[in-house]
């Protein structure tokens, strides 16, 4: 085999890794796809009936498109803990001293998360339709959606091995748990930013998340779009470019910093 | 030289974990690395194996360059690092399979290659329970058969028996000694002297980042000087008198330690020593619960050589 056929068959090999995981602890996957199922029904039925909405439709129109893009965000924390925990239990180094390509590790590690966030999506989606969520411009659209949540979630992969291989702790796990709730509420994802005062809606428009969220709004034609079609005059380059920008700082640093780990 | 570090710097921060390391150790031999915490012997053993790149020094393992030639390094190695680096989540089977593949050994060989470790580092029974719930002995057998996969030329050992239990350290030892016998060739870092003792052909006394003393378990402790004597007196009363008689006795001055009663001296010709030792404690009335003349352990020698350093 070749080298680059070497990295593929590795990268295999380390994303069944994760998914024996799934199968052998699958109490863990299911919390982790329920979690944000109980967020939107704790906020559709609880809050929803006291949200103000911009444009038509009901909260959970609103809602849903925010909640597919956090779920994309708190992927983060799956991807962190797994990093972090092979870094602090010597499994990286044992990984480094094989004669494998570090590419393939990283390989493995984005296939498996991002598999995980895609099923996370399929049963947000589900969801969505069981709460009264729809999409009105076609399917389309859809998979363009889609495809934009998952290169969101790709983006924050790479912060998500960055940081992991940065700070490897127990400790790191817990506060990256507790950050990633302002993270994400510090968006549109649910409320609209013309609600909130100044600095902190300049702060939550600003937010990477929000961009998707306001593109991927428009593709599903669900409300919340600011000032009729944002893809009208943007069209879907601020959730392309937020993306990749963090992964353009965030993928060489992790790599970086994977390869020479503990040094 | 199946291991060869000549010079070897690496500081962190300014700070030099390793400086002016020297190292051989020839092919089929067992080598201690011994010395206190921070002392350098992670470091080292991570420059060996490719994880950290040195800042000055040549490094040579199993006959190629650390730094300029690593996937030969690795491919000819196998580490077992402090922490048992094992997937918690998977079996010891599963573990096996995992990094047999990793190895490039294919599915059907790393199955059969799992089994045949299983069972011979006494794992065979474990089924399909997840390394979580095994025992610290257990962990540590297993990273070893992981160590083991790809059969490799020179095995890194950083500190495999710390924080495991007297059993569990005896059976890491077992299975320590039965590589040995395949003609692996073997770094040890310890923190144990008993360890080094039992398991190393040679040791090498490492601090603040380079090699002070190297020699077999035997020549170290020749550098302490022959022999010694240890007595218990009955009284700790008694002691302070004790050492004098003592001194007068032998000629020299006895360390002591008063919590356990306890004088100890280097002495040259044991039994006259011990003979007029003993006659003029009981010319003196004094009660004596133990005594005996022994070699000097790698402790008292270790304590010696970072000792004499310190005051250099």
């Amino acid at each position: 085999m070749t080298s680059a056929a070497w990295v593929v068959a590795d990268g295999w090999t380390l994303t069944r890794r994760a998914l024996l995981h799934w199968v052998r602890q699958p109490a863990q996957v299911i919390v982790g796809l329920l979690f944000p199922v109980l967020i939107v029904v704790m906020f559709v039925y609880i809050l929803g009936g006291g949200m103000q909405v911009p444009g038509e439709g009901g909260y959970e129109e609103f809602l849903l498109p925010g909640m597919f893009a956090l779920t994309m965000v708190f992927g983060i924390e799956g991807t962190f803990t797994a990093v972090a925990s092979d870094a602090a239990k010597g499994v990286t180094d044992r990984f480094r001293t094989l004669p494998m390509t570090p590419g393939a590790v990283l390989l493995g590690r984005s296939a498996a998360d991002l598999l995980n966030s895609a099923l996370g999506l399929l049963v947000m989606m589900g969801c969505g339709l069981a709460v009264g969520w729809r999409w009105h411009e076609g399917f389309g659209r859809v998979v363009v959606a889609v495809a934009l949540l998952l290169w969101l979630r790709f983006a924050f992969l790479w912060l998500g091995i960055y940081l992991g291989v940065r700070f490897p702790s127990p400790e790191a796990v817990v506060v990256m748990q507790i950050l990633v709730w302002p993270v994400g509420f510090l968006s549109n994802a649910f409320a609209s930013p013309s609600g909130m005062p100044g600095w902190v809606a300049f702060l939550a428009e600003a937010n990477p998340m929000s961009a998707t969220v306001t593109v991927i709004r428009d593709l599903f034609g669900n409300p919340g779009a600011v000032d009729g079609s944002w893809t009208a005059s943007y069209g879907v380059w601020p959730a392309v470019l937020w993306p990749a920008v963090i992964t353009a700082v965030f993928l060489p640093l992790a790599v970086r910093r994977y390869q020479r780990l503990g040094g | 030289m199946e291991i060869h570090a000549r010079g070897l710097v690496k500081a962190f921060r300014g700070a030099r974990a390793l400086d002016g390391f020297d190292l051989a150790v020839p092919a089929g031999s067992v080598h201690g690395l011994l010395g206190p915490n921070g002392a350098g012997k992670t470091t080292a053993v991570r420059v060996l194996t490719t994880l950290l790149r040195p800042d000055g020094g040549t490094a040579r393992v199993a006959g190629h360059d650390a730094v300029s030639e690593p996937a030969a390094v690795k491919a000819a190695i196998g580490l077992l690092g402090q922490h048992a680096a094992l997937d918690e989540v998977l079996s010891g089977r599963q573990n096996l399979e995992l990094f047999g593949r990793l190895h490039h050994l294919g599915a059907k060989e790393a199955r059969r290659r799992a089994g045949e470790l299983l069972e011979r580092f006494g794992l065979a029974e474990t089924g399909s329970r997840p390394v979580s719930g095994y025992s610290g002995g257990m962990r540590r057998r297993l990273d070893l058969a992981v160590c083991l996969i790809r059969s490799p030329r020179v095995l890194f050992l950083d500190e495999p028996t710390t924080g495991l239990d007297p059993r569990a350290r005896a059976e890491v030892w077992e299975s320590v000694r039965s590589l040995v016998g395949g003609g692996a060739t073997v770094l040890l870092t310890t923190q144990y002297l008993e360890e080094a003792d039992r398991l190393a052909d040679r040791i090498s006394v490492v601090d603040s980042g380079r090699v002070i003393a190297e020699g077999t378990a035997g020549q170290l402790k020749d550098l302490l000087g022959g022999d010694r004597l240890d007595l218990v007196v009955r009284e700790h009363g008694e002691l302070e008198r004790a050492a004098r008689i003592v001194e007068r006795a032998v000629g020299a001055r006895p360390a002591a330690d008063a919590d356990a009663r306890r004088l100890g001296v280097p002495v040259a010709d044991r039994i006259g020593a011990l003979t007029s030792v003993m006659r003029a404690l009981q010319e003196e009335g004094i009660g004596v619960e133990d005594i005996a003349v022994r070699r000097p352990t790698l402790d008292e020698v270790f304590l010696h050589l970072t000792a004499a350093k310190e005051e250099s």
